[in-house]
């Protein structure tokens, strides 16, 4: 994680160098709580930084700047103070700038809410679903419940926090034309339905409070952007960050499919390359600025590899970098499962699971669900 | 939206004078470009050029819609969200009301098996007035395979809506209403779609069939390339958001071609941890896949497999994303396609996606008499 912004800061500081450590001119009159004469005086002798006060000791400066040495003394002190704050910013632990320590992380981590996706053995596999923070990416063959992945995690990052949920909002980028509202509106009810059963059932034993949602508010929370070409998908990722900043909330962005707009209208491969993985870098930065679940829906394509064709996602392989987590659908059997493809945290792993008329739910049959490798 | 005018967005007029010099016009040529390669291109300082494709994104993006308004414009415009019955009851039901409109829908299945007949229906349907559950508009019917016959459907109209066809000039009415075009090659093809796409909305077309898109490549080119799937990347959105456009149903017929050995559907993965996994079960002699590959099969809406299984036409629907995977039995009368059982049997697993051929040659039954 820390790569990434590494690169960027890289990336921008090659070509814009970083502000000197020290700003100059106006940081010493907008900083120091001084009279204007004070302040005239301490520029009129060279004095424009804090650095170059705090290099000197205080019957130099009193001497250069003609004040007298008590004044000086306080000078330096509040100097001192105001540039030893901003640089350590008052936490013992960031020796460099913009750096976390590992535990903190882990300890941040392990706080994550992470959106379950109403398949139990899916949930397991995934580390207790959706992770925030991150970018997860999921493919499979047409027809194997991509789309209803996507719906149902749409739907669930609204189940409030009584619920062990997140009482998040969604955006849903469509780009292929295949959200059915009417297919929302069912996995909703579905999702009210199971949250008033629990009441009911926590209703024995102490005094819940009752679902206050109905399917049309779910629907409500839902942002969906109909996306028609691949400049309006860029166009709309820039965007994004505004956007959530405008409306507080959003946990969770689906994008279905990443892939359809970039699969046909783009002719030079390589710069397809850089937009997309430029596209990732600014995905990546949304879910930890605003630490929400991004998931991108990706579709398959046949790669010939060792003499034979086989699936993979699409999008080259320089692309299959650019997600942090990725997970595959695909048929076994008469049954769908789902696995781990990648993942820095999580075991590679699968587990099946099922769509049914109120979405995606445990596989019943087998025994053994969900299979660690 | 994509091709915003950078001149119009409110760009810093130094800024938009820059793009304009290096012919950088409208929003798609910027968003082509990384913000780094425009950087370079356009000899400007990194945050200059991140504010500005802030402002032009924020152009070119589209509107925000809430689910909840989504569905209540479908409700208060139901003729721009409705449905094309296939007046068959069963499939009508899973598909929530028939073919829905604004959406590629696909029909796969081996030479016989009754696409054509499919389509044919759909047009009729189509063109019937409102009064007897059909749009009341016209038909565009791209017939690549020369297999459209007016004979045929009159028949067809004849049989499964009496009433209606034996009025007076009914038949002729409604015959006029299907427009037949035969493009002899895929450019030709090329050029009639684009056209489409003003006379659709001025002549109250209300369906586009094309039978089949297969037939347009196989012509061209050699089966089997890679290149023939990147050439129908263009037609492919195209045909999708002539959909959306129109709000109308596209509904395009696929052929059917051998599986080559070579081929597998599975991920390097699965090949790995084989010992755990229930081994593929092939029937060697369904070795049958969609013409056109994968590609194609993730950019359609709802894909409908017609099939033939020891002996009985099978019609199912493979893919959708409001139907569960569901089967139905239906064989080809005088009236055109017609279920046997209006509950379908619901399959599991990939199954819905096998194409089988066997025993449905001596059921072909052109002339319309009852098998």
């Amino acid at each position: 994680m820390v790569a990434w912004t590494g690169l960027e800061h890289f990336r921008v500081g090659r070509f814009n160098p970083p502000p000197p450590a020290i700003e100059p001119d106006d940081y010493v009159t907008s900083r120091l709580p001084l009279s204007s004469s004070i302040r005239g005086k301490l520029i009129s002798a060279g004095y424009t930084s804090l650095s170059s006060i705090s290099s000197v000791s205080s019957t130099d400066l009193a001497r250069d700047v003609k004040i007298t040495e008590s004044e000086a003394f306080e000078i330096l002190k509040m100097a001192n103070q105001i540039s030893g704050s901003s640089s350590c910013n008052g936490r013992s632990s960031s020796l460099v700038n913009g750096a976390r320590n590992a535990w903190d992380m882990l300890n941040e981590e392990e706080a994550l809410p992470r959106i379950t996706t109403s398949c139990s053995d899916l949930d397991k596999i995934l580390g207790g679903g959706i992770s925030c923070r991150d970018v997860t990416e999921i493919g499979g063959v047409p027809g194997i419940g991509k789309t209803q992945i996507g719906i149902q995690l749409s739907v669930n990052v609204q189940i409030p926090r009584e619920f062990g949920g997140l009482g998040g909002k969604a955006i849903y980028i469509d780009t292929e034309g295949s959200f059915m509202v009417e297919r929302a509106l069912q996995i909703a009810q579905a999702c009210v339905e199971d949250m008033e059963e629990y009441t009911g059932y926590m209703h024995k034993h102490f005094k819940a409070s009752q679902v206050q949602m109905k399917p049309r508010d779910i629907l409500e929370n839902i942002f969906y952007f109909r996306v028609c070409s691949y400049t309006e998908q860029i166009a709309l990722v820039n965007h994004l960050d505004k956007f959530i900043s405008e409306n507080k909330d959003v946990k969770v962005v689906i994008v279905d499919s990443i892939t359809f707009h970039f699969r046909q209208d783009f002719d030079d491969l390589a710069q397809r390359t850089r937009v997309l993985s430029e596209m990732a870098l600014k995905f990546m930065k949304l879910a930890k600025k605003f630490s929400l679940a991004v998931v991108l829906l990706n579709q398959v394509t046949t790669k010939y590899t060792e003499g034979s064709f086989q699936l993979a996602l699409a999008l080259g392989d320089s692309w299959s970098h650019s997600c942090t987590n990725r997970v595959i659908l695909y048929w076994n059997g008469d049954e769908r499962y789902a696995y781990i493809d990648k993942s820095p945290s999580l075991p590679s792993a699968s587990a099946s699971y099922t769509v049914t008329g109120r979405g995606l739910r445990n596989s019943s049959s087998s025994s053994k669900r969900v299979k660690m490798m | 939206m994509a091709n915003k005018l950078i001149g119009e967005i409110g760009l810093h007029k130094r800024i938009s004078n820059i793009f304009a010099a290096r012919n950088i016009i409208t929003a798609k040529d910027a968003l082509s470009m990384t913000e780094f390669e425009l950087m370079e291109l356009l000899d400007v300082g990194m945050k200059e050029i991140q504010s500005a494709v802030n402002l032009i994104s924020e152009a070119a993006s589209p509107p925000c819609l809430s689910a909840r308004s989504l569905l209540e414009q479908k409700v208060e415009n139901e003729y721009l969200w409705g449905h094309l019955p296939t007046h068959l009851k069963g499939l009508d039901s899973a598909l929530c009301g028939g073919i829905p409109f604004g959406v590629l829908t696909e029909l796969v299945g081996p030479p016989g098996i009754g696409k054509s007949q499919f389509c044919m229906k759909l047009a009729l349907s189509a063109s019937f007035p409102k009064a007897y559950g059909g749009l009341d508009g016209r038909v565009i019917y791209i017939d690549v395979e020369s297999k459209f016959s007016s004979r045929r459907v009159i028949e067809m109209g004849l049989k499964s809506f009496p009433e209606v066809f034996h009025l007076k000039g009914m038949a002729q009415e409604m015959a006029g209403r299907i427009l037949v075009l035969r493009p002899t090659s895929l450019s030709d093809f090329t050029e009639s779609i684009q056209e489409l796409k003003e006379s659709i909305l001025k002549n109250q077309v209300k369906l586009l069939v094309i039978d089949s898109m297969t037939a347009l490549l196989s012509g061209e080119n050699k089966p089997g390339a890679q290149r023939q799937q990147h050439q129908l990347g263009w037609h492919i959105s195209f045909l999708k958001s002539l959909a959306e456009f129109a709000r109308i149903p596209i509904v395009v017929t696929n052929q059917v071609r051998t599986q080559n050995r070579d081929e597998t559907s599975q991920y390097s993965f699965q090949a790995k941890l084989k010992d755990g996994f229930q081994e593929h079960t092939r029937t060697y002699d369904s070795h049958l896949v969609a013409a056109l590959g994968i590609n194609w099969a993730h950019a359609v809406t709802i894909r409908l497999v017609l099939e033939a299984k020891s002996g009985q036409r099978i019609i199912k629907v493979a893919k959708s994303p409001m139907s569960p995977p569901l089967a139905f039995p239906f064989h080809i009368t005088s009236a055109g396609i017609s279920l046997l059982s209006d509950d379908g049997t619901e399959m599991k697993g990939p199954g819905i996606n096998n194409i089988h051929a066997r025993g449905h040659s001596d059921m072909i039954n052109f002339n319309g008499d009852c098998p």
